[in-house]
């Protein structure tokens, strides 16, 4: 069996090179606009934010006792959470939706410590926490 | 451990007469205008119906929810701020890759201990300043505030040596330096330079 005459000839690596004529490559830096950079700037927030939450929990699941813990979920969680709405924030571009992130992002900074303060000061004070862990305890002696 | 200094001020002592009802009113109507444009941001726009609406609740809230007179005697200044903002943020960073690494590498378990730091501006704002940008930026969290005192009580995440304990104490010194240096009064910043040198780290 035959090719067919009319199709054309499977590329080669050199048709696939010579493609990259001085035009093209103004093609694809025209297609580097502000909006794909802020784009791909806002999928690696996303990712690191992502990551960055998934240790915090793992953190949350290992460290020994719950004054640790609260490290744990603040932290590395805020500074996710603050990536991620970053993120949001560069896929999104409307100013309503930049308006409530700010809001999210500055709420969460201020909630955070006082949220992870009440946890701890209970846990201490109830005693739930690892003494055999502890360097030092200057409030102990107060 | 020693006291870093002597406290001079009386914190937060309210005050009478006219300029101090002034003051109150100040205050009121920056939580005012604060919550109205909370409350636009919420509704996702600024429009005369979020105006009115911004303001019918934050009257209620200020009315029903009084806040305690911590009043703002500092001034903004945009350098300290700047500095404080981007120390921050680096900081914030530095500390969450830190506890990130820990809370993830195998079979490590992390010693930790609570030490006391003492402010040397003992002012309620700056208490409370302090005590949230310390639970955020270094391997900090507070357990305990004596607010009479001053005092916060630190507990520090990866305790290696005895020296560490000594770096955090400098940590909380330097964090509240920089917030001064950002939002305190003029007199707060000159004592805070002229403050006795201290005593607990080299």
């Amino acid at each position: 069996m035959t090719p067919a005459a009319g199709l054309p000839p499977p590329p080669t690596a050199a048709d696939r090179l010579g493609a990259v004529t001085p035009g093209a490559v103004a093609d694809w830096l025209g297609a580097v606009t502000p909006g794909a950079v802020a784009d791909w700037l806002g999928a690696v927030s996303l990712v690191a934010g992502a990551l960055l939450s998934l240790a915090a929990a793992i953190g949350v699941l290992r460290f020994p006792d719950a004054l640790t813990r609260m490290h744990a979920a603040t932290k590395p969680q805020v500074l996710g959470v603050l990536l991620l709405l970053l993120g949001v924030a560069l896929r999104l571009r409307s100013p309503a939706d930049l308006g409530m992130i700010a809001l999210v992002g500055v709420l969460q900074l201020a909630t955070a410590p006082v949220a992870a303060q009440m946890i701890g000061r209970a846990a201490y004070r109830s005693g739930r926490l690892d003494r055999k862990l502890l360097d030092a305890d200057e409030l102990a002696e107060h | 451990m020693t006291g870093a200094g002597p406290i001079t001020t009386s914190p937060n002592g309210p005050e009478r007469g006219v300029r101090g009802r002034m003051r109150r009113w100040r205050d009121q109507l920056i939580a005012l205008g604060w919550l109205v444009l909370v409350w636009n941001l919420l509704w996702g726009e600024f429009s005369w119906g979020n105006l009115l609406g911004g303001l019918l609740v934050a009257i209620a809230v200020l009315l029903f929810f009084p806040l305690p007179p911590v009043t703002f005697g500092g001034r903004l200044r945009l350098r300290g701020l700047l500095a404080f903002g981007v120390r921050f943020v680096v900081e914030l960073i530095r500390a969450s890759a830190h506890v990130a690494r820990i809370a993830v590498q195998p079979g490590y378990i992390p010693r930790s201990a609570i030490i006391a730091a003492r402010l040397r501006i003992p002012t309620d704002l700056n208490l409370a300043l302090t005590a949230e940008a310390l639970s955020l930026v270094p391997g900090t969290l507070i357990v305990e505030v004596d607010r009479d005192a001053g005092m916060l009580y630190v507990h520090v995440l990866d305790v290696h040596r005895p020296s560490d304990l000594d770096a955090a104490r400098e940590q909380v010194r330097v964090l509240e330096r920089r917030i001064i240096a950002a939002v305190g009064s003029t007199a707060e910043v000159r004592r805070m330079r002229s403050g006795p040198v201290d005593k607990e780290s080299p």
